[in-house]
């Protein structure tokens, strides 16, 4: 069956069986293998993207279900220009990642925490990333990078902030995924 | 850990999706939001010829307030009921269902289909005795949860029926308490309490293959909400249960639970009723809600 869908902003379609999962048609048909399948049933949250802003475990949803959607997946966090992301920086800065296995559903996953709340606390953000399953780090270094990345973007939605200076490039150029996530819900 | 093949119609209203199901004659599955379903293909432990997908079929994803009920559509997704301010008993279950990305996708209408006896919104449904609407080839009925559940991954469903809505009322007060080993786990006691329409309900879930109702426990209630009449009642509930040996807990433990946690929602439920809080407005870390909106 024909898909058409939105992947990163970019128009995208693939011809897929019905049973191909969302999962296996952005990293098989898309090439797109920054999300991972850890687990293939829906318990280690490794395949988490966005799909019309929400997140979604991408290998519960069929491809064939996705037809008409937006997706995000980590392969859309990064600017143009390949600046990373606050949530992406705050992983790094905070050692949030050891492996990496799991870090692109850790990313879309603290993106969609903080889509929702501005400042969540720690025991917040234990439970909501809960989702999401890490067999190196201990969990500590993701906590404080989703409170770093929770601190930056609150400081880029001051109304006296930085703003204009943080973004790179071209105003009119919608590459900054927070904002067409945000803009999706 | 790939599906068996299986050919795929989106449907496009309730009837169409009866039609296909027919049509598939009895080898047809509806695909919800496939939290459930998924993982089953997956494993393989169902291989479906057809699947029904009725996640694009209008008019069955809201929810709708009718003086003291609640209707709602089957396709209203986990994450719009802990989201919902109507009924605080139903954010305060939501919120124990799995994580963010199950409960964006998961429905109201799938898990009650599916029937799991370990999961929230059976044992919810049971307490507030909720009305189910089901569609089949041979028009609508209507039928309560308390006959839906007939064993466990086993509702009362036809093979071409679908449940369509479901209407439950909002209780004047009420308790919710889970015993899981993990965050968003299936739930090894769930016990729910709610007074509706001035008479108690007491239920418990994951102990059996269905949602058990305690009638000795609603009767002490109904006498009275002392703290003793509070704890003969979780002891009545403990009584009514005979629960199984598994890896996950023993009989004598889960039964220990059942009366732990009866105690606990019909606490949260009595204490709730005298000083009229609203906890659910909690379930989500409203302050920061706030300051994101503004």
């Amino acid at each position: 069956m024909q898909v058409n869908m939105s992947v990163n902003g970019r128009a995208a379609t693939v011809d897929v069986e019905p049973r191909r999962t969302l999962a296996d048609a952005l990293r098989e048909d898309l090439g797109l293998t920054g999300t991972h399948l850890g687990c293939e049933h829906g318990v280690c949250g490794a395949c988490t993207v966005m799909v019309d802003g929400q997140p979604v475990r991408s290998c519960l949803m069929f491809a064939v279900q996705a037809d008409g959607s937006s997706v995000t997946t980590i392969e859309g966090l990064a600017s143009d220009s390949g600046e990373l992301h606050a949530v992406q920086k705050a992983f790094c800065d905070k050692h949030g990642l050891q492996c990496g296995f799991c870090t692109p559903g850790m990313l879309i996953s603290a993106l969609d925490l903080l889509h929702r709340e501005v400042k969540p606390s720690r025991e917040r953000i234990r439970e909501e990333m809960s989702g999401n399953i890490c067999r190196c780090t201990g969990y500590v270094g993701i906590v404080d990078a989703v409170e770093q990345a929770a601190q930056e973007l609150a400081e880029w939605n001051e109304p006296d902030g930085e703003l204009e200076g943080v973004i790179d490039g071209d105003p009119d150029h919608d590459s900054d995924p927070v904002t067409t996530a945000a803009e999706a819900r | 850990m790939k599906a068996a093949p299986f050919d795929y119609v989106r449907a496009d209203s309730v009837a169409s999706c009866v039609r296909a199901l027919q049509e598939a004659d009895g080898d047809g599955k509806i695909i919800a939001g496939g939290q459930s379903l998924a993982p089953v293909l997956a494993m393989r432990l169902a291989r479906p010829s057809l699947l029904v997908d009725i996640n694009r079929i209008p008019g069955i994803a809201r929810i709708e307030r009718r003086d003291d009920v609640l209707r709602m559509g089957a396709l209203v997704r986990h994450a719009d009921l802990l989201d919902q301010q109507h009924s605080p008993l139903l954010a305060s279950a939501a919120k124990w269902i799995g994580h963010p990305a199950i409960r964006s996708r998961g429905t109201l209408g799938g898990s009650i289909s599916h029937a799991d006896p370990s999961a929230e919104w059976p044992v919810v449904a049971a307490a507030l005795e909720a009305t189910l609407t089901i569609h089949g080839p041979s028009g609508s009925r209507q039928t309560n949860a308390g006959d839906f559940f007939v064993g466990p991954l086993e509702p009362d469903l036809q093979t071409d029926d679908v449940l369509t809505g479901i209407d439950m009322p909002i209780p004047e007060t009420w308790g919710f308490a889970e015993l899981s080993r993990r965050h968003g786990d299936f739930g090894l006691v769930m016990a729910v309490t709610a007074l509706v329409h001035g008479s108690w309900r007491v239920a418990i879930g994951g102990i059996a293959g269905v949602p058990l109702r305690v009638p000795e426990a609603e009767a002490l209630l109904d006498d009275s909400t002392a703290p003793a009449a509070v704890r003969a009642a979780a002891q009545a509930a403990a009584a009514a249960v005979s629960p199984g040996d598994d890896l996950h807990a023993s009989s004598q433990y889960r039964r220990a639970m059942v009366e732990e946690y009866t105690h606990r929602s019909i606490t949260q439920a009595v204490t709730q009723g005298t000083t009229h809080q609203t906890p659910g407005a909690a379930t989500r870390a409203s302050s920061d809600h706030t300051a994101g909106v503004s």
